[in-house]
């Protein structure tokens, strides 16, 4: 069975809460530091976004366990404008906010599986997995 | 919560030892300048030692403060990064280039003093 936990993302300090949050689900399941800081990172990635373009939105976190494999999964969904291009968001640089523009490219190396379904209007859902090797 | 700047002869010491927020980092970039104003200091170390991941906010606020801190004279050096978050930060493309670093405090006042011609 998942178990989720979820923080709602309004404002920056929703960000802080839901990266502690990954850490320590990160931490309970037995990740490395490394991995830890993987995911932690990814997480305020993902959170930020729904702070900046969307305003406000959700970021879950998931124990999974698939066939005695254990790993972590992030599911960040908002209702914000949407991405029009996401070919072009998955570009490396490329950023309408004018910050580094490491965003989603950099999340989806940080991160083992990576997906985005997004509808310019609707909203995004971004999900991340990690797997414990 | 401020993060302390000490002064040591001519140069400045920051140990940033808890995980950065927002208001913090942009708190914090703010301080160092008007410390360097304020001191006449002409070089600076931060030490990350405690830190244990760096997102890409943080490390504009860490790149934009070294710029700052150029322009006013100020020469910085990053020490203590830990490999967790030189991992992550290259894997999510940031590369800080032009970054002074070293290993440890220690190393990093030698490179500083180096830097100044000291």
């Amino acid at each position: 069975m998942d178990i989720q936990s979820c923080v709602n993302i309004q404002t920056e300090w929703d960000i802080v809460a839901a990266r502690q949050l990954g850490r320590n689900v990160a931490k309970e399941l037995g990740f490395g530091v490394v991995d830890q800081a993987r995911i932690t990172t990814a997480i305020s990635e993902l959170a930020r976004n729904i702070f900046i373009y969307a305003h406000k939105g959700r970021v879950c976190i998931e124990k999974m366990n698939d066939k005695g494999h254990a790993g972590l999964r992030i599911i960040a969904i908002d209702s914000g404008p949407g991405i029009n291009d996401i070919r072009l968001a998955m570009e490396d640089g490329y950023s309408t906010s004018g910050g580094l523009g490491a965003g989603l490219p950099g999340v989806k190396r940080l991160m083992d599986e990576f997906q985005i379904v997004s509808s310019p209007g609707k909203g995004t859902e971004i999900t991340a997995i990690k797997w414990i090797r | 919560m401020r993060i302390p700047i000490l002064k040591l002869y001519n140069c400045l010491l920051v140990s940033i030892q808890w995980e950065l927020d927002d208001q913090t980092a942009l708190q914090f970039q703010e301080d160092l300048l008007h410390k360097i104003h304020e001191t006449n200091a002409n070089g600076v170390v931060i030490d990350l030692t405690s830190i244990d991941f760096i997102d890409s906010f943080i490390a504009k606020v860490l790149g934009d403060v070294i710029n700052m801190s150029k322009l006013m004279g100020a020469k910085v050096v990053i020490t203590g990064i830990q490999p967790a978050v030189a991992i992550t930060l290259i894997e999510l493309g940031i590369s800080l280039n032009d970054v002074l670093t070293s290993l440890d405090l220690e190393k990093g006042l030698e490179k500083l003093k180096q830097e100044l011609g000291e």
